[in-house]
């Protein structure tokens, strides 16, 4: 008795009793699924993740003051701190840090949030968050100009009242980009209204997600020298955290740890704040994780249909067994030995498995790129689930097809034979 | 006789639930020999253990004790898989009931001893088509066995049973589901394998008449047999 004319028997078999099959298949079909599809939905989650993680630049690092007395921290995290001027960081501490380590940091960013507000003119509206920045932040962000300039240094320096705005938030107002270059736009600031000069408009791209609000007006940046923003915020001269870009192909961990002790050395005699260095590498690992214990934990609840799944294979095989000991026994009397009748049923469950693993994989897929898309993320399948749910399949059917073989190979054929 | 014995039963005995303390025997040490190309009917009340002789016949069960030899095999030592090659290779099996095997076409019932027995695609095809021309059931081989009459169905049951080219036919009761027009096509046959084929026929029955039919009649009666005699009309078949 050959392998193939059993696996061809066993097909014959199954396709006798086709709704019968479907519904043992059925427990295999959502188990393989519901694993394929938390998986893929987990995947293309963590996937995402670290996509836009690593948009931020997962190698920056951010420095940031922090509460030396660390029990407070979770109350504070709360609260607004309220810095004196003396426990910011300030231009001189940077200053000196990108002249010792100019070899390995690309920038330092610094950025002064103004707030959001809208601009009219006439019927037309559009929405802008101001930012204070730098001339770096244009690489940084990567920003592309369309017309005109990026915010220069010089414009740091002088304090001036200029701005860079978004085509975006040009065409939203009725102009067009080539000639808003030179228009002033009145924004209120800390109470009192404040011209700025538009000297510059650069691409504003929509991001992904956004055609979910499409309804709403979109938001853009608009950009400010920072000294003019903190200038006009009257905020204090420093900065409770700022960013390190380094530069490709260095040893960031090395560079995290030497950021730390130089500027911790700042704060050695601040009694209240000490600074905390940290990047996104540290993060992202920790979010990966969590997600990771996330999709196992939600695993191991489809594990458990697809036992559930297998016992009904066990079930619909002791089943199929008693209605068909006269055939066992007819088998027996043309004889098969009892590997062959055990090998005919095992093969028959391992069918049904893999046929309800493959369809399962299918739906599974399937689900998992349509929740993928609904959380709008790019669906990524996990292969090695894959791999693991056929399997997984093959030894549910070997497993659970085992003990009614057996059963069946073990049958007595003169009590089988006389079966009513 | 000049022939070779094909089955030699001595003193076989078979008790039910042995060492239990509702042991039952029921064959009470039987003596028999059936020889090559012999047509025998063995005949018997119901209850007079027809049934298990044939299943010791058969090798589908084992004597409690006494010694049995089918084709000079000794089959109270034979294992599982020793037993299934005797009843796929030494034994034909013909029943009451045909066990045809659902979901399988005429054609694919015949192949399957083959398919046991081991042999190649190729040769099966051959073979198969052999015999169900034999029974005359060429036409009928695409057929389900639940598109077939009683008598069809026991004409492809026959060809299985002789697809193997046994040492025996051994036929329980192959007419006891069928009626009496039927009854007579399906025991032409049994004469025609006998008689053309040199085939060794054991056929089991309580029909008297068909049993006059054979050869030989043995009559078995609460376990013992109690008489051996010539079919009275077997002249009449041959």
């Amino acid at each position: 008795m050959n392998l193939i004319s059993n696996i061809i028997m066993g097909i014959q078999n199954l396709r006798a009793n086709k709704m019968r099959t479907f519904l043992t298949m059925l427990g295999i079909i959502i188990g393989i699924g519901s694993v394929i599809a938390i998986m893929t939905v987990g995947n293309s989650l963590s996937g995402s993740l670290t996509n836009s993680l690593s948009s931020f630049g997962i190698t920056n690092i951010t420095v940031s003051l922090t509460n030396k007395d660390s029990d407070s921290n979770m109350f504070r995290m709360f609260m607004r701190e309220s810095y004196k001027e003396s426990d910011l960081m300030n231009d001189d501490m940077i200053d000196e840090y990108k002249n010792a380590y100019k070899d390995y940091i690309n920038y330092v960013i610094t950025s002064e949030s103004v707030g959001s507000t809208t601009v009219t003119n006439g019927d037309n509206e559009a929405y802008i968050s101001i930012s204070g920045i730098t001339s770096e932040y244009k690489d940084y962000q990567e920003i592309e100009m369309i017309t005109g300039r990026f915010i220069s240094d010089e414009d740091n320096d002088n304090k001036q009242k200029f701005c860079v705005v978004s085509d975006q938030f040009v065409s939203d107002l009725g102009y067009s980009s080539y000639n808003a270059v030179g228009l002033p736009i009145r924004i209120t600031v800390n109470g009192y209204l404040q011209e700025f000069t538009i000297i510059g408009i650069y691409h504003y791209e929509s991001e992904t997600s956004e055609s979910f609000s499409s309804s709403s007006k979109t938001t853009t940046n608009m950009y400010v020298p920072i000294s003019t923003a903190k200038y006009l915020l009257r905020s204090k001269d420093g900065y409770s955290s700022f960013t390190i870009v380094s530069k490709a192909d260095i040893d960031t961990t090395w560079l995290l740890e030497q950021t730390q002790s130089f500027f911790e050395s700042f704060y050695t005699q601040n009694d209240s704040y000490t600074v905390d260095a940290s990047n996104m590498e540290a993060m992202l690992e920790t979010m990966t994780e969590m997600l990771s214990t996330i999709t196992i934990a939600i695993s191991c609840i489809a594990a458990i249909s697809l036992l559930v799944g297998g016992i009904g294979v066990m079930n619909i095989m002791l089943v199929s067994i008693t209605e068909r000991t006269r055939e066992i026994g007819t088998r027996k009397a043309l004889g098969a030995t009892q590997n062959a009748i055990r090998m005919q049923f095992i093969i028959e469950a391992i069918i049904v498995c893999l046929i309800g693993g493959f369809i399962g994989i299918m739906v599974g897929l399937g689900i998992g790129a349509v929740a993928a898309n609904i959380l709008g993320y790019q669906a990524s399948p996990n292969i090695m689930s894959i791999v693991l749910s056929v399997l997984f399949s093959i030894s549910i059917g070997v497993f659970f097809g085992y003990y009614p073989a057996n059963k069946a190979a073990k049958l007595n054929p003169i009590d089988a034979l006389r079966y009513e | 006789m000049t022939n070779k014995p094909v089955i030699k039963l001595i003193d076989i005995k078979k008790s039910y639930f042995e060492g239990k303390s509702n042991e039952l025997e029921i064959l009470h040490g039987i003596n028999l020999e059936v020889y090559e190309g012999e047509f025998v009917a063995i005949v018997g009340e119901s209850g007079s253990g027809k049934s298990t002789l044939m299943n010791i016949i058969g090798a589908l069960d084992k004597p409690s004790s006494g010694e049995y030899y089918l084709d000079d095999i000794v089959i109270l030592k034979a294992n599982d898989k020793q037993l299934s090659t005797i009843r796929n290779k030494h034994v034909g099996f013909v029943f009451q009931t045909f066990n045809l095997i659902g979901r399988m076409n005429a054609y694919k019932n015949v192949e399957l001893p083959l398919i046991y027995a081991g042999v190649d695609s190729q040769k099966r095809k051959e073979i198969v088509n052999e015999k169900l021309k034999k029974v005359e059931m060429l036409d009928r081989c695409k057929h389900q066995p639940n598109e077939l009459s009683g008598g069809q169905k026991q004409r492809i049951a026959i060809a299985r049973a002789i697809v193997n080219d046994p040492s025996i036919i051994l036929a329980d009761e192959p007419t006891g589901s069928l009626d009496s027009k039927t009854s007579r096509t399906v025991m032409d046959l049994f004469h025609k394998l006998h008689k053309e084929e040199k085939c060794t026929i054991v056929l089991i029955t309580h029909n008297l008449n068909l049993a006059e039919e054979c050869e030989r009649v043995i009559t078995l009666s609460d376990g013992m047999i109690t008489s051996t005699r010539k079919g009275t009309r077997y002249h009449e078949f041959n």
